[in-house]
């Protein structure tokens, strides 16, 4: 019962930052034109905060580690490299005239084809190791890093305000017809995993224990993996790169409620992290005018925030 | 090599020794065959160990155990001190293959000098010479001497082999001091720059190691992990500000690694770097020391803290100096380092010069391959580095985890 408690606690704290994000500053003149732009915007922004949770917590379940999210495989470099290698090759009215789902499509599909081709090196190796998989994130980021900023000093500066527009994970021009393919995809990789919550529980003992248990390890894990990747992302694709928050939300979240159910931790997480995100948004909007993105908040918030965690930890 | 506690009819050789990621940034492994004197001229191969010990000398593992433990240690420090010399990291390979990279070096580029032309040449070329192509090349050398050294102290000094500048804050905080000097004092020289950004990165340097050393519980991914960290916290700093004041683009131009600006007038800074690589030369033996952990170099009688603050200072320097310069240079501080321990071990002393050998020739390298693809035009170093580094450290890791 407690940990049902603490998560109505964490829903209710959601739904107070939901109505004001959406009612601050509405009136009768502004409702027709704010309201539905506000509701787009805030179902892009729970969408997002919820994926990075969901994804955050079963990639640490599965690799066994409370210190890598999947953002540390270098995928957000992906994604940079990608906007920055379209309109490189295209010049940005590609981006302006398609309708965007094409580019979100194409985005997504690379990312998780190469998320799994990742997930496939390491996994192949036995034994789990971290080591090399920090290694290979650091080096495909740095990789399409050096491509991607390459490119980005040729391009016209006019030009280049496009891409840098991607490079921040922003929520104020949610294509709506994107959001509706984005909710599509997360509502069934979602309902995919929801009937291995309990075998995620079993996950977390570890390989050997799992397998003792009975749970079929190298299935699982691989169909959790495939859902991992569609999810970030789309998450990625949808806003842009938010690094430190799938980190921040999944220990806060483990700190909190202070169980190994995943049925807890999961909801949990998401909650966390739409509320971060709003909450974030809201900063952004209301207190500093928009004057810079949300992910600079999140990442200097979730730095700090992780850099307190391991001074007081003993044992992480 | 023959050791004195064995006996005599015994011999021990020590196939290799090395410390390296795949196993654990924190402890080393040694490989011994031991030999039984058969003749006079010939032994037999009786067995092979693997023994893998931590830095301060403590055994954690071995292999086929059934000797003595003392005997272990005491060999896996030996061998720590003299491994066996990898045949491409003697010095004279690499000298002369860095000669040639040189001279290659001055006659490419969109203005054709032949090598015959030293003899007879003219005004025209002269200047080209002297004005750019020199310049250019000196600056490369420096640069990439600077950072595989650079890299090479960090790693020392935090004990943990994925530690770099790049992934230490200290280029990130230099970064932000770039931003800081083109808000606060655009119109300023570049020596004033150069100091900005120093003190910055010294600062950001400090400020990694002062919280890794209250961290209680320190494994090899935390290290770096929290080094990216306060990096990407100073770089949202940096970020919000740039932001701001529409500098987004300016900075990373500043930060992408060029050499093709490199001409006289432009690159002296980098002369700053020499005597810093001096320093380093000198205290290479101290910085071994420092390796080995606080509390141990203590008990050796080392000024634990000065040798620190030297080491970061030397960094921070030549960190700074070569990003006012030339630009960020990935992963030269990372992979060069460990590549010449894997051959070398991790006595400073031995391994600091091919170290800078090696960094000086990998930046050639790619300079000349980034002038010859596209020719006329340039690819940016900056790309070329990171790609072939990829790779080549993509290559050596996966070929150690298998």
């Amino acid at each position: 019962m407690k940990e049902k408690k603490k998560i109505y606690f964490l829903g209710v704290i959601l739904i107070i930052l939901f109505s004001l994000f959406i009612f601050m500053g509405l009136n009768d003149r502004n409702l027709g034109y704010a309201l539905p732009l506000r509701i787009a915007k805030i179902t892009a922004i729970i969408l997002t905060g919820s994926a990075i949770g969901f994804s955050s917590t079963i990639f640490q379940t599965i690799t066994n580690n409370r210190i890598l999210t999947p953002s540390v495989l270098g995928l957000d470099s992906l994604y940079l490299f990608i906007q920055t290698f379209i309109v490189f090759i295209f010049g940005s009215s590609f981006l302006a005239t398609s309708s965007g789902s094409f580019n979100f499509i194409l985005s997504i599909g690379l990312m998780a084809l190469f998320s799994l081709v990742i997930f496939k090196l390491l996994f192949k190796k036995q034994g789990n190791n971290i080591f090399f998989l920090l290694l290979l994130g650091l080096v495909f980021g740095t990789f399409f890093q050096s491509i991607s900023s390459f490119m980005q000093v040729l391009i016209d500066p006019n030009e280049f305000l496009i891409v840098q527009n991607k490079m921040f994970a922003s929520f104020n021009n949610v294509n709506t017809k994107i959001l509706w393919l984005a909710l599509l995809i997360s509502f069934l990789s979602v309902g995919y995993t929801y009937k291995y919550l309990s075998s995620l529980d079993v996950l977390s003992l570890g390989r050997e224990n799992a397998i003792n248990l009975g749970i079929d390890y190298d299935k699982v894990v691989k169909k959790m993996l495939i859902v991992i990747s569609i999810l970030v992302s789309v998450s990625t694709a949808l806003v842009g790169p938010i690094t430190f928050l799938g980190l921040l939300v999944v220990n806060l979240s483990r700190e909190f409620i202070k169980t190994y159910k995943h049925k807890y931790l999961i909801i949990g997480s998401m909650l966390l992290g739409s509320s971060f995100l709003v909450g974030g948004q809201l900063i952004a909007e209301r207190i500093i005018n928009f004057s810079t993105p949300i992910s600079v908040i999140i990442n200097f918030i979730g730095g700090i925030y992780f850099i307190y965690l391991l001074l007081k930890e003993e044992k992480i | 090599m023959l050791l004195p506690f064995l006996h005599e009819n015994y011999r021990l050789s020590c196939q290799r020794s090395f410390l390296y990621p795949s196993i654990s940034p924190l402890k080393k492994q040694v490989c011994f065959s031991i030999f039984y004197k058969v003749s006079k001229f010939s032994y037999k191969k009786l067995n092979i160990f693997k023994i893998d010990i931590s830095f301060s000398g403590k055994l954690l593992f071995i292999e086929n155990e059934c000797h003595n433990h003392y005997h272990y240690i005491k060999l896996a420090n030996i061998c720590q001190l003299e491994p066996p010399v990898g045949g491409i990291m003697k010095k004279r390979y690499l000298i002369s293959i860095l000669i040639i990279l040189s001279f290659t070096s001055i006659f490419i580029g969109v203005k054709e000098i032949s090598p015959l032309d030293i003899l007879n040449l003219n005004e025209d070329k002269i200047q080209i010479l002297l004005l750019s192509r020199l310049p250019r090349l000196v600056s490369i050398i420096a640069a990439g001497m600077g950072m595989s050294i650079s890299g090479l102290i960090m790693q020392q000094i935090t004990q943990n082999k994925f530690v770099s500048p790049t992934t230490a804050a200290t280029i990130d905080s230099a970064k932000l001091g770039i931003l800081i000097s083109l808000i606060l004092f655009s119109s300023a020289g570049s020596l004033i720059k150069m100091l900005i950004s120093f003190t910055f990165a010294l600062g950001g340097s400090f400020l990694f190691l002062g919280i890794l050393k209250k961290i209680k519980y320190k494994n090899a991914i935390i290290v770096p992990l929290l080094g990216m960290m306060v990096g990407s916290v100073i770089d949202s700093i940096t970020t919000f500000f740039a932001y701001k004041y529409d500098l987004v683009q300016n900075i990373s131009s500043w930060m992408q690694g060029n050499f093709s600006m490199v001409i006289k007038g432009r690159y002296e800074l980098l002369y700053i770097s020499i005597p810093l690589l001096v320093i380093a030369f000198l205290y290479a033996n101290q910085f071994t020391l420092a390796g080995m952990g606080e509390d141990f170099s203590k008990n050796l009688g080392l000024n634990y803290n000065r040798v620190v603050g030297i080491g970061i200072s030397i960094v921070a320097l030549i960190s700074s100096v070569v990003v006012i310069t030339v630009g960020r240079i990935p992963f030269l501080g990372l992979i060069i380092p460990n590549i010449v321990t894997m051959y070398q071990g991790d006595n400073l002393k031995k391994s600091i010069f091919p170290t800078a050998l090696l960094g000086a020739l990998f930046l050639l390298l790619c300079d000349i391959l980034g002038r010859i693809i596209i020719y006329p035009y340039e690819i940016s170093i900056g790309l070329t580095v990171g790609v072939l580094g990829s790779f080549i450290f993509l290559y050596l890791i996966l070929r150690r985890n298998s």
